[in-house]
């Protein structure tokens, strides 16, 4: 991740050397300003996603499922363009949006899921969560066309893109503490997460409040989805495939995926990055990139014979 | 000296059910007892245990552990006293049969704490009980129906609970694997755990309760020792098909 800074398409295509970061003030800057706090969140996107995707895929008890299928990433974009149009366009305020209208589009899901005729319990939720997905996501329509076609109009379509190359150092930093707090009491709670995809009465047996602690697991999941997603946009992939490959490479026990999916996703997605924006003068989006490596290491992973592990 | 588990005048119903699973239900438990609860489909046996559990809380009436309300007991401790094997468990995922079981010692963790070294050997001795220590590192997903049975047993075990409550231990379980699981039933209650266990079975009932109870529309008909409500006439009432007891070898035996 670090070389990650020296790598990219100043002065020629390729690796800087150190000599010519020593002597020019215009490499110095790009670096810092613009390669490292860059990387910087795509370290944070990536582990963000991946720890959502692993928390939900365990609690829900289907590793199908990721934070987009629920509504959260749907939500999370419609409180950023909600935000830029109606409130304040602060990064604070964005982010905060964001993260309401995820965890509104996570507990509508939810709730619609109790409520569906049809199917069994993960079937409704999904069903629900692509229902409440869709809701969200022609809502943004709406917005862009009453959107100011010169102001808010490219702001707003840049979230649905999903990128990096407009952080600044600023934004990276306005997304950390929601993101370290979302991800510090995941990782607290990495083994507890195990109990907590049991049934219910066999988690009660065991001493957990299945509710209670699964609302708290997957608010702390929400919180950096969409933050990150409030920066960087809708960057596809990463929280449904990363997951499986932490518990083909580690077992299914969260004290050993958990923490995997997270560094994996990390490294996974600056690799992503350093890929689309080296590889040709124009960039390519990250989504793309993702989607591409994502599902070719999946399809290999998939192919592999499982490890499971003793302890 | 308290009973282990009391129904006291219990009436549950489930929400939007036109009527309740158990009304007025009342039985004692003694300690160490070995309880096996026979009754056909829909009698209301897994909801029994899942009030005996304290997940499901009566409308009207109280349970008791021993002499104190299930509602007065933190969930932490109720994890440390009541052990569920569950007549089987979904899971997605390819957990170890040892990161399984090891699940069986949360309710003596504090909800963010890592089990311990000895947490690892007290589920290993677990899986030993159950005979599966060559399976250790098997994914639970690519095991038998039986040995999952085993596994949730395992985990129960593992829990060390003063009372253990079992839906159907034995359907899925081949014959010596049901006499090893009779042993370790055994076993637990020679050592004072109180073991209450539902099942279709009246031989394996036969064979391994103190106290039998039958169950019919969330009523009790009979209950009592086993030798004085396990006959033929009890069973024909209870299963409504005609069905005599005979003794083999001194064990009772149901034929229909």
């Amino acid at each position: 991740m670090g070389a990650s800074l020296f790598l990219g398409r100043y002065p020629t295509p390729g690796w800087i050397s150190l000599e010519r970061l020593n002597s020019d003030a215009m490499a110095q800057s790009l670096v810092w300003n613009l390669r490292a706090p860059r990387i910087v969140v795509a370290i944070l996107l990536g582990a963000s996603l991946a720890c959502a995707g692993a928390v939900f895929q365990t609690i829900f008890g289907n590793p199908l499922i990721e934070p987009g299928f629920l509504g959260v990433s749907q939500g999370a974009a419609f409180g950023a363009a909600f935000s830029i149009l109606f409130l304040v366009n602060s990064a604070w305020a964005v982010q905060a949006s964001a993260a309401l209208f995820a965890l509104l589009g996570l507990g509508l899901s939810y709730l619609l899921a109790r409520r569906v005729r049809y199917g069994g319990w993960l079937l409704r939720l999904v069903l629900a969560g692509i229902a409440v997905s869709a809701l969200f996501s022609s809502a943004v329509g709406v917005l862009k066309y009453i959107a100011d076609p010169l102001r808010e109009l490219p702001e707003i379509t840049f979230w649905l893109l999903g990128g990096l190359s407009s952080i600044s150092w600023p934004r990276a930093l306005s997304i950390l503490p929601a993101v370290l707090l979302g991800l510090f009491v995941c990782y607290r709670m990495r083994w507890r997460m195990n109990l907590l995809a049991l049934s219910d009465e066999t988690a009660f047996s065991l001493g957990a409040a299945p509710g209670r602690e699964r609302i708290l697991l997957l608010v702390a999941a929400v919180l950096p989805t969409a933050a990150v997603i409030s920066v960087a946009g809708m960057v596809g992939w990463v929280g449904l495939i990363i997951p499986h490959m932490a518990r083909r490479l580690f077992g299914a026990d969260g004290r050993y995926a958990l923490p995997a999916a997270m560094l994996i996703g990390a490294i996974f997605t600056v690799l992503c990055d350093d890929l689309g924006r080296t590889l040709f003068t124009g960039e390519i989006p990250l989504g793309i990139v993702t989607s591409l490596l994502g599902a070719l290491t999946f399809l290999i992973l998939m192919m592999r014979p499982v490890n499971v592990k003793g302890v | 000296m308290n009973s282990a588990l009391e129904f006291d005048h219990v009436t549950f119903r489930y929400p939007g059910a036109a009527r309740p699973v158990l009304e007025n239900f009342c039985l004692t438990i003694e300690p160490g007892a070995r309880m096996a609860i026979l009754g056909q489909n829909g009698a209301g046996k897994t909801t029994l245990l899942h009030l005996a559990l304290g997940w499901l809380k009566p409308q009207a009436g109280s349970i008791r552990l021993a002499g104190k309300p299930l509602s007065a007991y933190r969930r932490q401790e109720l994890g440390q006293q009541i052990g569920l094997v569950p007549q089987s468990e979904h899971s997605a995922f390819e957990y170890s049969l040892l990161e399984f079981v090891l699940l069986g010692r949360a309710p003596y963790l504090p909800p963010l704490a890592m089990p311990t070294e000895q947490d690892v050997a007290m589920a290993r001795r677990a899986i030993q009980q159950v005979g599966l220590s060559s399976l250790e590192t098997r994914s639970i997903l690519n095991i038998s129906g039986g040995e999952r049975q085993l596994v949730l047993m395992a985990r129960a075990l593992a829990q060390q609970p003063g009372l253990l409550l079992l839906d159907e231990p034995t359907s899925h379980l081949d014959l010596g694997n049901k006499v090893r699981l009779m042993q370790l039933l055994r076993e637990c209650s020679a050592q004072g755990v109180t073991v209450v266990f539902t099942t279709h079975e009246p031989e394996f009932a036969a064979a391994m309760a103190t106290h039998l109870v039958l169950m019919q529309k969330g009523q009790i008909l009979n209950a009592g020792y086993l030798d004085e409500v396990f006959n033929g006439d009890n069973l024909t009432q209870l299963y409504q098909a005609p069905v005599t007891v005979v003794e083999l070898e001194g064990r009772k035996v149901a034929l229909w």
